[in-house]
């Protein structure tokens, strides 16, 4: 399977990084170098194997619904490029 | 006393208690070391205050009779973990800046033990790479080199900032992290001991995630009892790590006996690769001859999905990357990129993204990002766990046929110049062949130095032990440290 400019393009969208478009080719070029060596992923018979999901056998533990933390609007504020008013500071969302 | 950087923990601890030095004056000898090796680049952020600060406190307790065997210990921490205060960035400029207001659970461990942090420690951005050539902070140098070659070094990686400190003496030990081998073939690069400890042995929690199913913490230090010692303050259950393990914690030092007779070490025909070095085929065969003098039975063994190790780990690690990665957005913490008029949300993640991280960063993020898009997802990343449980199951079959442990080199070539493998991303990934299957196992793995090569650069052995072994592994690793009598040091020219 091979991997075109538009398919970097779209990639980079979904991942939310600005790529320039004289970059895109290239790009493109290096995930077809990468996916072409997992490829070979596909010799191997999967044939009624489980995908693992965690290497311990186990169940996430739960715990009870109680607040348990907080209070510190000060500190999940303090390394925020922009707080402004006990809030993070973002460019307008909806138009 | 003079050279007390130059001591193990072991060592340290027991003049420590014996009170023929105190962690202040251990201290100072670490920081001078510091100082004079910036060439190095390996101590990123220095915290001298905090040290002496927490060296006296060591004192304190040692005077008291309280005192752990990491207390007064004087230690670098890898800039992937978050401590309170002090710069945290994972090596990327995506988080300039950041100073947490918390403490991860593996140095608020060692720092409750009286151990001392000299500084942070240069890395691969987001531990990712194999030659510490990503880090925002520039290239770490090995302290070794091709006899009088000058030619700058990899320290290998991620952990690189670990392994170069350690290996010239800035700091007793280091903490590592290893993904895919971050902290084996980076001990193996420059001469010392690295223990990658069983998935859920050590807590995760403040720990910057890269690939949260294979991420684990783990000593990297000068002997293969520091490791025990160190692991015993590192490890434990944590109720802020979900997969942290509830076991009860052995005493990792007292499972070295210097007895291994009866154990069954395999010797997995899969390892040799095509084109592997003379010397690395040389250094395992005495490595086999070894355990073999200390009474260990070897046999051979296969473990048939070795060569999809790594193809599998390009799929899992990223994916898990592309959705860790997400978090660094610009509105929490970190860089935000200078907007134009007009720009929305999305212009603001786009550009703050592709100017903080790096290329190999951006690369490993599309990367998962695509083998986890729709329409791609059961091609690659459902085969690659398939794949994946196939790896898990080659070793639980060569544990239920008695092998107690299981001996490989711990990299496929010694330590490479800087720049050398950097442009081609898939040549690097293969640093890691003799390494990965271990994290997609969830399996402890350890690196001992057990030779050099033709042009005096260190090489290691790895030892791979079954889940919650380490006790047992530390002890095999230590009579492999032990018949292979490693003692070189590189000759100090920094």
């Amino acid at each position: 399977m091979s991997i075109d400019k538009e398919t970097a393009r779209k990639v980079a969208k979904l991942a939310r990084i600005k790529v320039e478009e004289d970059a895109l080719d290239a790009l493109a070029g290096e995930f077809n170098a990468i996916l072409g060596f997992v490829e070979q992923l596909n010799e191997v018979d999967v044939g009624g194997v489980e995908p693992m999901t965690s290497v311990t056998p186990m169940r996430l533990k739960r715990r009870e619904d109680v607040v348990t933390d907080g209070d510190q609007q000060d500190k999940v504020l303090s390394n925020a490029p922009d707080a402004r008013e006990g809030f993070f500071a973002v460019p307008k969302v909806v138009e | 006393m003079s050279d007390l950087n130059t001591l193990t923990i072991a060592e340290a601890r027991d003049k420590l208690r014996a009170g023929e030095i105190t962690s202040v004056e251990l201290t100072e000898a670490c920081l001078a070391a510091t100082e004079a090796a910036s060439t190095l680049n390996a101590v990123v952020h220095h915290t001298p205050d905090l040290a002496r600060e927490q060296a006296k406190a060591a004192d304190a307790r040692i005077a008291a009779g309280d005192a752990p065997a990491m207390c007064g210990i004087p230690l670098g921490i890898k800039d992937l973990f978050c401590t309170k205060g002090v710069a945290s960035q994972a090596a990327s400029a995506i988080l300039n800046g950041f100073k947490p207001e918390y403490e991860s659970t593996v140095t608020s461990q060692l720092f409750d033990a009286g151990a001392v942090m000299i500084g942070k420690l240069n890395m691969d951005e987001f531990a990712m790479g194999s030659s510490n050539e990503t880090s925002t902070y520039g290239n770490v140098i090995n302290p070794w080199r091709r006899g009088n070659d000058a030619t700058d070094l990899t320290p290998g990686g991620s952990s690189g900032g670990s392994a170069s400190a350690v290996a010239a003496d800035l700091c007793l030990a280091a903490t590592g992290t290893d993904t895919g081998g971050s902290i084996r073939q980076p001990a193996a690069f420059v001469g010392i001991t690295g223990l990658k400890p069983t998935y859920g042995r050590c807590s995760r929690w403040g720990i910057v995630a890269f690939a949260s199913s294979l991420d684990q913490a783990g000593p990297m230090t000068k002997s293969v009892r520091d490791a025990a010692i160190m692991l015993q303050a590192m490890a434990g259950h944590d109720p802020k790590d979900s997969t942290s393990a509830e076991f009860p914690l052995p005493d990792f030092e007292a499972a070295i006996t210097g007895d291994i007779r009866g154990k069954t070490i395999g010797i997995p025909k899969e390892y040799r690769m095509d084109g592997m070095p003379d010397e690395i085929e040389a250094l395992w065969a005495q490595g086999r001859e070894m355990l073999a003098d200390a009474g260990a039975k070897l046999v051979d063994i296969s473990l048939p999905h070795t060569k999809y190790a790594l193809p599998a780990y390009y799929v899992i690690a990223p994916a898990e990357a592309s959705s860790n990665l997400a978090r660094y957005d610009g509105v929490r913490y970190g860089h935000r990129a200078k907007l134009s008029q007009g720009d929305g949300i999305t212009a603001m993640y786009e550009k703050t993204r592709a100017e903080g991280f790096g290329d190999e960063v951006k690369r490993r993020v599309m990367i998962g990002t695509y083998v986890l898009s729709a329409g791609f997802y059961d091609a690659y990343y459902n085969r690659a766990r398939r794949v994946r449980a196939l790896i898990k199951k080659d070793f639980e079959d060569v544990f239920e046929q008695g092998v107690d442990a299981i001996l490989t080199p711990a990299t496929p070539s010694a330590a490479f110049p800087l720049g050398q493998e950097f442009d081609d991303p898939v040549q690097m990934y293969l640093n890691d062949v003799f390494t990965v299957t271990v994290n997609l196992a969830g399996l402890p793995g350890i690196a001992v130095p057990t030779g050099v090569d033709g042009q005096g650069l260190p090489l290691g052995l790895q030892l791979i032990g079954k889940p919650w072994e380490e006790g047992d592994l530390l002890n095999i690793a230590h009579s492999l440290e032990d018949r292979a009598g490693f003692v070189a040091k590189p000759p100090k020219w920094w």
